[in-house]
C-alpha cells in the first residue's frame, strides 16, 4: 500500500474549487471543440464559424470562470496574502492560465478578423492561426493540469 | 512525484477530455438544428469522432485509475459512500451517453441513405432527426450526471 494519506480540505475550499475545475474543463472542452472544427472545416465557411464561435461563447467563459475561481481557491488556501511564498505549481498554473488568456485573446481578435474576411472568400489562413494557437494553449493547459493536479515540489 | 500523484494526474485529466468531449457534443447539437442537407450533416461526422474518442479516453481513465486510487491511498475505500456514488453516476452517464449518440445516429444515417440516393437538397425528414428532442434531453442528462461526479469529487460528502 503506497503511503500515501488522503487529506480532505476545510469544506469551504469545496465551492471556489468547484467553479475553478468547472471552468477549466469548459475552457478546455471549449478549445477541443474550436480546434476539431476549425481542423476538419476543410475551407468550409460555416465549420469554420462554429470553430471560432465554440472559443468565443465556450472557451473564454471558460477561462474567466477558471480564472475567477482560481484567484477565489488561492485566496481561501492563504496563497495571495502579502508574504506568503507560493509552491511552484501555483507559480506554474497561474504563469500558464494568464499568459494561456492572453493568447486565448489573441487567438480570438485574428479568429474574429477571419470569420469577417469569410463573406469574401477570405480568411481562411488567419482561422489556420487560430487554430494553431488554440492546439498550443490546449498543450498548455495539459501542462497546467499535471501542475495542478501533481503538485510537484 | 509518486507514483500515486501521477496516477492521480492521469485521472484528472481523463477526467477532463471525458467533459471536454461533452463539450464538442454540446457544439454539434447546437450546430446540427440548423442542418438540413446531408453532405452538411455527414462533414460532422470526423467531429463526432473526435468527441467520442475524448469521452471514451476520459471514461474509461477515470474508471480505472479511479479505482486504483481508492484503493492506492489511505484514508479512502472502495466503500466510502461518495466513491460509491461516483461509480453509480460514472455508469449512468455512460448509458445515457450511448443513448444519445444513437438518437443522433439515426440523422447520420439517414443523412448518408440520402446521399446516396442523389438527394443533395434540403430534406425535412434529416432536419426533424437532426433536431431529436430525445437526444437533446439524453444529452442534458449526461451532462448533469457529470456535473454530479464533479460535485461529489470536489465535495467529497461523507469523508
Amino acid at each position: 500500500m503506497t503511503a500515501v494519506i488522503a487529506t480532505v480540505r476545510p469544506h469551504a475550499w469545496d465551492f471556489p474549487l468547484f467553479v475553478h475545475v468547472l471552468g477549466a474543463m469548459i475552457l478546455v472542452g471549449g478549445l477541443l471543440a474550436g480546434a476539431a472544427c476549425l481542423w476538419l472545416a476543410r475551407g468550409d465557411a460555416r465549420f469554420l464559424r462554429i470553430g471560432y464561435r465554440s472559443l468565443l461563447v465556450v472557451a473564454l467563459p471558460g477561462w474567466i470562470l477558471m480564472r475567477v475561481g482560481a484567484e477565489w481557491i488561492a485566496s481561501k488556501e492563504g496563497w495571495t496574502h502579502k508574504g506568503v511564498p507560493t509552491p511552484r505549481w501555483l507559480d506554474i498554473g497561474f504563469l500558464i492560465a494568464d499568459i494561456g488568456g492572453l493568447i486565448l485573446l489573441i487567438s480570438l481578435i485574428v479568429g474574429g478578423v477571419g470569420v469577417r474576411r469569410l463573406r469574401s472568400g477570405q480568411g481562411a489562413t488567419l482561422l489556420r492561426t487560430t487554430l494553431a494557437l488554440s492546439v498550443v494553449l490546449l498543450a498548455a493547459y495539459v501542462v497546467a493540469v499535471w501542475a495542478m493536479a501533481g503538485k510537484p515540489t | 512525484m509518486s507514483f500515486v500523484d501521477w496516477a492521480l494526474v492521469v485521472h484528472v485529466l481523463s477526467a477532463f477530455a471525458y467533459v471536454a468531449g461533452l463539450v464538442v457534443f454540446w457544439v454539434l447539437i447546437v450546430a446540427v438544428r440548423r442542418t438540413d442537407t446531408p453532405a452538411e450533416t455527414m462533414r460532422m461526422e470526423p467531429i463526432v469522432k473526435v468527441g467520442g474518442a475524448a469521452t471514451g479516453i476520459g471514461a474509461v481513465g477515470t474508471i480505472v485509475v479511479g479505482i486504483y486510487l481508492a484503493f492506492a491511498v489511505d484514508g479512502y475505500a472502495m466503500w466510502d459512500g461518495w466513491i460509491i456514488a461516483a461509480i453509480v453516476l460514472w455508469a449512468v452517464s455512460g448509458a445515457l451517453g450511448q443513448r444519445t449518440g444513437a438518437a443522433y445516429q439515426q440523422g447520420m444515417d439517414k443523412a448518408k441513405e440520402l446521399d446516396a440516393a442523389g438527394k443533395t437538397g434540403p430534406d425535412e425528414g434529416l432536419l426533424a432527426l437532426n433536431r431529436t428532442q430525445t437526444g437533446l434531453i439524453l444529452h442534458s442528462l449526461t451532462s448533469l450526471a457529470v456535473l454530479l461526479i464533479l460535485l461529489d469529487m470536489i465535495f467529497k460528502p461523507g469523508a
